[in-house]
């Protein structure tokens, strides 16, 4: 098990990871969900050991690691820039950490065939990586990583280079594989959507802060402030300036809606919604939640989900709605804002009611 | 601008080609109007990077035409083709200002400096890229250097198409929403021919009118981004397309009824054209398959929550059969039964759907 105390990491006059203290969840995934040069990759360097921190610690299984170089470590990591050997063929890449382990030639075989069916490399066994495509080489570098025994497996983006449907079997596939084995993963992206199809647990980070640290669907459902919020949508959380002001929730003059439940208890003032486009739908008759007018801006369907952009009160908004909804550009549209699931937080980003 | 047409294109790239997989381009016909918004879609390999290097003139075909308008440009260097390119990784001058990137490609051209002026600061007005004319390119973000990509294409008045080569795939997320918005809403604006390149299917059924997908080489379907997601042609369009894609299930054709599992499925298509010892399969999506009373039984394996939906895997026997629910819906415990919508469950022969010839 791996734990941070306190980690900061300075660079010049700069702070790259504010004080951190995280306990990564033993035997299952550790998601590291930002945006790029949010600290994902320094926060994997430190915890590698391939970085000291400027201060705090880093414990595994209770042992003090800080300042142990990743050479001590079993560690195993894939980073988006994916490394191989050159003059080894693919199977010797893959193969290298098991000969390092001196496993037996059988099982060398038995071990790489299994990873190279998984990542679909089996026809490219003999060849060399430069003779590979970009997809290809990073497979190799995750077989690599899959095929070492470690304790600590770092994986840093390693789906970014690949095609989508690849990308999608493998998202189901590598939790899989980890199932049944004694290490812990951490797993960066700057993809809410693929950090939750991973499951497991997810820390978000911003500009080297992690906001929350928690169960996936508990992170998404449950941000404790503006900028978990954010950083855990896709599309975009739509956001609007609110007031509470005689017990209703006012967007507009002349849109608001009654404040209730908790709700009801929060001081009158000025506070930021937030509301996914998956909650703001194309009207269709009168059935709950409030409705609104807004001009089209643009309008995309994908095939299963439409996805519309529209002006309301001079702000942009974003309406995601299964199925086909036909809007023309420009026209006023009716939208239902499903306002039960809006998140309410304070001027400062934190998280206060709803 | 001008209507390009792709006549009967194969390209290999070896000497001599023999067999069909010597083949990156096996038989290509298309057409693109004057103006629209195109996609093509497809795995790594499927042979798009060689079409688009073909309309741009880098890469000369093996065999057959192409045209823009009705001149036969097949011989026609890249340079004289009038095209545009924007790649995946942005071209930028990171010491000229963001002014005089967007001018380098008229100015290169010898056209007169009010125009170049003018030009400058539309393009610059469309992109929003206004406030930062007089930056230097060298510091801004990756998508602030794809727009200048973006915006030297966009300068030009003599293109006649502007291809983009997988754009987005430097971009983060949030960012990818904002440009492709921008992008949808460029092609809106001045409804110049664009034709879009990518493994990804998001970014290709919410920019294009039309997406063309390929496989091995070969177009499989051209259409609306509905008609892919509601009336695949081909089990590989279905599973390229959708997320997760279509669940395909071996089936038998009984009196013409397909069966899975012993029960019989109703099809929106008929079972025309199943010869004996063709491959035959059921294709419905996860979106169009619910938990019923009765009817398939499977068992439920395990639940993957997607935010907006939860997508269930269950399994008959060996066979996996996914299901979409939304956000909140109950799964059923482990055993259940599902129904399948007819009107979005499809016969297919040898990968293709009955009663339409391949």
């Amino acid at each position: 098990m791996l734990a941070l105390k306190d980690v900061v990491r300075r660079v010049g006059g700069r702070t790259h990871i504010h004080p951190t203290s995280l306990e990564l969840r033993p035997g299952g995934f550790n998601i590291l969900l930002g945006t790029t040069l949010s600290g994902k990759t320094t926060l994997m360097q430190l915890m590698a050991g391939l970085l000291p921190p400027s201060s705090g610690r880093i414990l595994a299984g209770g042992r003090d690691v800080t300042g142990v170089p990743v050479q001590k470590r079993n560690v195993a990591m894939v980073f988006q820039q994916f490394i191989n050997y050159p003059n080894f063929s693919v199977y010797e890449n893959i193969a290298s950490p098991l000969r390092v382990a001196r496993l037996a030639d059988p099982q060398v075989r038995a071990r790489v065939g299994k990873i190279a069916e998984l990542l679909q490399l089996t026809p490219f066994l003999g060849r060399r990586p430069a003779e590979l495509s970009g997809g290809q080489q990073q497979r190799t570098a995750l077989a690599r990583a899959l095929a070492k025994d470690a304790e600590l497996v770092l994986l840093d983006e390693p789906l970014a280079n690949l095609d989508y449907k690849l990308r999608e079997s493998l998202r189901e596939e590598l939790p899989r594989l980890f199932e049944d084995r004694d290490c812990t993963v951490v797993y960066a992206t700057s993809e809410p959507g693929e950090a939750l199809l991973l499951g497991g647990h997810t820390a978000t980070l911003h500009e080297g802060r992690v906001t929350q640290f928690g169960p996936n669907g508990a992170v998404y459902r449950e941000p404790v402030d503006l900028t978990t919020a954010r950083v855990y949508s896709d599309p975009p959380i739509n956001t609007a300036q609110v007031a509470k002001r005689g017990g209703r929730i006012q967007l507009s003059e002349t849109v608001s809606w009654p404040a209730q439940g908790a709700l009801a208890a929060l001081a009158d003032g000025d506070y930021i919604l937030g509301l996914r486009p998956h909650h703001v739908l194309p009207a269709s008759g009168g059935n709950g939640g409030v409705q609104v007018e807004g001009r089209v801006l643009i309008a995309e369907i994908s095939g299963s989900e439409s996805v519309v952009h529209f002006d309301l009160g001079g702000m942009t908004w974003v309406s995601l709605s299964h199925g086909v909804h036909a809007f023309r550009v420009g026209e006023t549209a009716r939208f239902t804002l499903q306002v039960e699931r809006c998140f309410y937080f304070a001027p400062d980003g934190a998280r206060t009611a709803g | 601008m001008a209507r390009i047409r792709l006549e009967a294109l194969r390209h290999s790239y070896l000497k001599q080609p023999a067999r069909d997989a010597d083949w990156a381009l096996k038989n290509v016909d298309l057409q693109w109007q004057d103006g629209g918004a195109y996609a093509l879609l497809g795995p790594s390999g499927c042979g798009k990077t060689t079409l688009l290097s073909i309309v741009s003139g880098l890469l000369r075909p093996t065999s057959g035409r192409v045209y823009f308008g009705e001149e036969d440009v097949t011989g026609q260097p890249p340079d004289r083709r009038n095209i545009a390119q924007v790649f995946q990784f942005p071209v930028v001058y990171d010491t000229m200002s963001v002014y005089d990137n967007l001018a380098f490609p008229l100015r290169n051209r010898g056209v007169p400096p009010a125009q170049v002026d003018a030009r400058v600061r539309e393009v610059a007005a469309l992109l929003d890229l206004e406030a930062m004319l007089a930056q230097r390119a060298a510091g801004l973000t990756a998508d602030g250097k794809q727009k200048i990509s973006l915006g030297r294409g966009l300068a030009r008045s003599d293109v006649n198409v502007i291809m983009f080569d997988e754009p987005l795939t430097v971009i983060d997320p949030h960012l990818k929403w904002r440009l492709r918005s921008k992008l949808k809403e460029l092609h809106q604006r001045i409804g110049m021919t664009m034709i879009y390149v990518t493994h990804d299917q998001t970014e290709a059924m919410t920019f294009a009118n039309e997406v063309v997908v390929m496989h091995e080489g070969a177009v499989v379907q051209v259409g609306t981004p509905v008609e892919l997601f509601e009336r695949p042609r081909h089990t590989f369009v279905g599973h390229f397309i959708g997320s997760p894609g279509m669940n395909v299930l071996p089936c038998e054709v009984d009196n013409g009824v397909p069966r899975f599992a012993g029960v019989p499925v109703p099809t929106a298509n008929a079972a025309t054209g199943t010869r004996a010892g063709a491959r035959t399969e059921i294709g419905v999506r996860p979106e169009f398959v619910r938990f019923a009373d009765e009817g398939v039984p499977v068992r439920v394996v395990r639940v993957a929550d997607a935010g907006r939906h939860q997508v269930v895997e269950t399994r008959h026997a060996d066979t996996v059969i996914r299901v979409l629910l939304k956000e909140h819906e109950t799964v059923p415990a482990e055993h259940a039964h599902l129904a399948f919508d007819a009107a979005f469950t499809r016969l297919y022969v040898d990968g293709w759907v009955a009663g339409e010839t391949a």
